[in-house]
């Protein structure tokens, strides 16, 4: 549905876009992940044509975003950074210029206005100025302009960005259930977020995509392939470390701690191994006691570490 | 022309939907009636000349208020890159924004018409030069305001738009002004007093419409318009 290729973008001498190339799918919901000032809004501005690219080419369902630009527009709907919309304008005056310009006939405007009102939950909010809304009905505004007229694409700029804990929750329910039929990039600094909505994603850093895939395959990329096993045995320390070492599948261990007799260890397995079985029956061979044995998952939020600081 | 007519019905609306047109109408009748009936008392004269006469300085000052924000507030609340994403060229929101506000100025200019009723009703006065005072009112209304719209799209604050469209405004109509002229080597002089945005405003406001001065309007105005659809795409070679 979107394909983006070798796209390059500067503003004076910093480059923002480094050379980036990625694609979305039909009906996916794509996370577009970085820290601020990655270069996330200026893909999607370059998307949604509102700049062109430096070098290199975007196109959505086949159409380029400078040739067809206004073809491409009328494909998307698109939520900027910090939710604009026309403070002394009222809801439904807003929807209807909006409708006007998405070209939805006349006299199917009300019942469409009505209609996405009540997607977005918008119904009491219709006679109100966009000013006297409160930051949650803003951003639900703000996506019922970008739905108004049913686009294949929409491309949400931090949607949740200012919300409480509540109306975040709602906002991303929406925009889970809305991404059933359409195709959504989601742009956000948010990890928790991303995880929650997305089918895949992208996580970006200066200018340049550092890490793609499923948040299962990010994590695993990250990784390695190699796992940690945290377990405290009760037993003869020497031994215990000893018999970890010559396990099968460990690729090293070292002792973490020691309380009342029991030993921490942390163990490192080589790729792709799961040892947890064999350090079970290892245990119960030599007849020691188990108090805890751990895997760790490693979070998106550790990925997004490691692949954007740059230490890595 | 349905995407002309959205823009320009949502910034016609967006006067009305804050104190803005109101304050704006309110003032500028209060401003010309007082500076109309002050003369029209002292001279005694059944002519709208001294209304008109004092015009183009009036409108200094209140044209660029009714463009000042048109673009910069887009520009300040993030909203241009809304507009810039809709399905819609550039030129037509433009002209969709430059139309609201003439409408707007017309309708203002309209509202002054008990002064010619009263002269009406107390005398005989040439219908022609009252005519042709109006209509080069609103071309030279209209070129201040394609004016203002432009200058309003190079900054994001509305006062540094207001003050900026008030000074090129105030050259371009001075360097056509009499003080100006016999400064100028005499092959400039008749150069600027065409260029200047008061000449012609005089020169149909005698009640001759003469196409030259038209021509010169709608150059002027399509002029700046042009430059506004530069200023507004600048953002993709920038």
């Amino acid at each position: 549905m979107i394909t983006v290729t070798n796209l390059t973008k500067r503003y004076g001498p910093t480059l923002a876009v480094d050379n980036i190339s990625f694609e979305v799918k039909k009906g996916e919901i794509l996370g577009f992940l970085g820290p601020n000032g990655a270069g996330k809004s200026t893909t999607m501005r370059i998307l949604t044509c509102y700049m062109p690219p430096d070098e290199g080419k975007a196109t959505v369902d086949g159409l380029d975003t400078i040739e067809d630009s206004l073809k491409v527009r009328e494909k998307i709907g698109y939520l900027p950074e910090n939710t604009p919309l026309y403070y002394d304008m009222w809801v439904i005056d807003y929807l209807k210029f909006v409708a006007e310009i998405r070209k939805i006939p006349p006299v199917k405007i009300k019942a469409r206005i009505r209609e996405i009102a009540h997607l977005c939950g918008l119904d009491k909010e219709l006679n109100k100025s966009i000013g006297q809304l409160s930051k949650g009905y803003r951003q639900r505004v703000g996506l019922a302009q970008t739905l108004i007229h049913n686009p294949d694409v929409l491309i949400l700029d931090e949607p949740t960005t200012g919300l409480d804990p509540n109306q975040i929750i709602e906002i991303r329910s929406l925009i889970k259930e809305i991404g059933r039929e359409k195709t959504v990039i989601l742009c956000s600094h948010i990890l928790p977020e991303v995880q929650a909505t997305c089918n895949r994603i992208i996580i970006i850093k200066d200018g340049k995509i550092v890490g793609s895939g499923t948040p299962e395959e990010l994590a695993a990329q990250a990784q390695g392939g190699e796992e940690i096993v945290y377990i405290t045995i009760n037993g003869p320390q020497d031994k215990i470390q000893e018999q970890l070492n010559a396990l099968e599948g460990v690729q090293s261990c070292c002792l973490l701690g020691s309380e009342n007799g029991s030993y921490r260890f942390e163990v490192k397995s080589k790729q792709g191994v799961d040892v947890r079985e064999a350090l079970f029956r290892l245990v119960v061979a030599n007849n020691w006691s188990l108090t805890e044995l751990m895997r760790t998952q490693i979070t998106l939020e550790d990925v997004f570490k490691q692949l954007t600081t740059e230490e890595n | 022309m349905r995407n002309i007519f959205a823009i320009f019905k949502k910034e016609f609306r967006s006067y009305f939907n804050s104190p803005i047109a109101y304050i704006f109408i309110t003032a500028f009748l209060v401003f010309s009636g007082w500076l109309f009936f002050r003369g029209f008392f002292l001279i005694g004269e059944a002519t709208m000349r001294p209304f008109f006469s004092i015009l183009p300085w009036e409108f200094l000052f209140f044209v660029p208020a009714v463009t000042m924000r048109m673009w910069a507030e887009e520009k300040k609340l993030g909203t241009i890159e809304l507009l810039m994403t809709f399905p819609l060229n550039d030129y037509e929101i433009v002209i969709g924004k430059f139309l609201a506000a003439f409408l707007f100025l017309t309708i203002t200019v309209l509202l002054t018409f008990p002064f010619p009723l009263t002269l009406f009703y107390l005398n005989k006065p040439d219908i022609g030069p009252i005519i042709g005072g109006y209509l080069g009112a609103l071309l030279m209304g209209a070129a201040y305001l394609s004016i203002g719209l432009f200058i309003s799209s190079l900054t994001e604050n509305q006062i540094v738009a207001f003050i900026v469209s008030i000074f090129t405004c105030f050259a371009l109509f001075i360097i056509g002004e009499q003080i100006v002229l016999t400064a100028l080597p005499s092959w400039l002089a008749p150069i600027f007093s065409f260029l200047g945005l008061g000449y012609h405003f005089e020169s149909i406001g005698r009640g001759v419409i003469d196409s030259r001065d038209l021509i010169y309007y709608i150059s002027v105005i399509i002029f700046f318009l042009f430059l506004n659809i530069r200023s507004v795409e600048s953002r993709k070679w920038r």
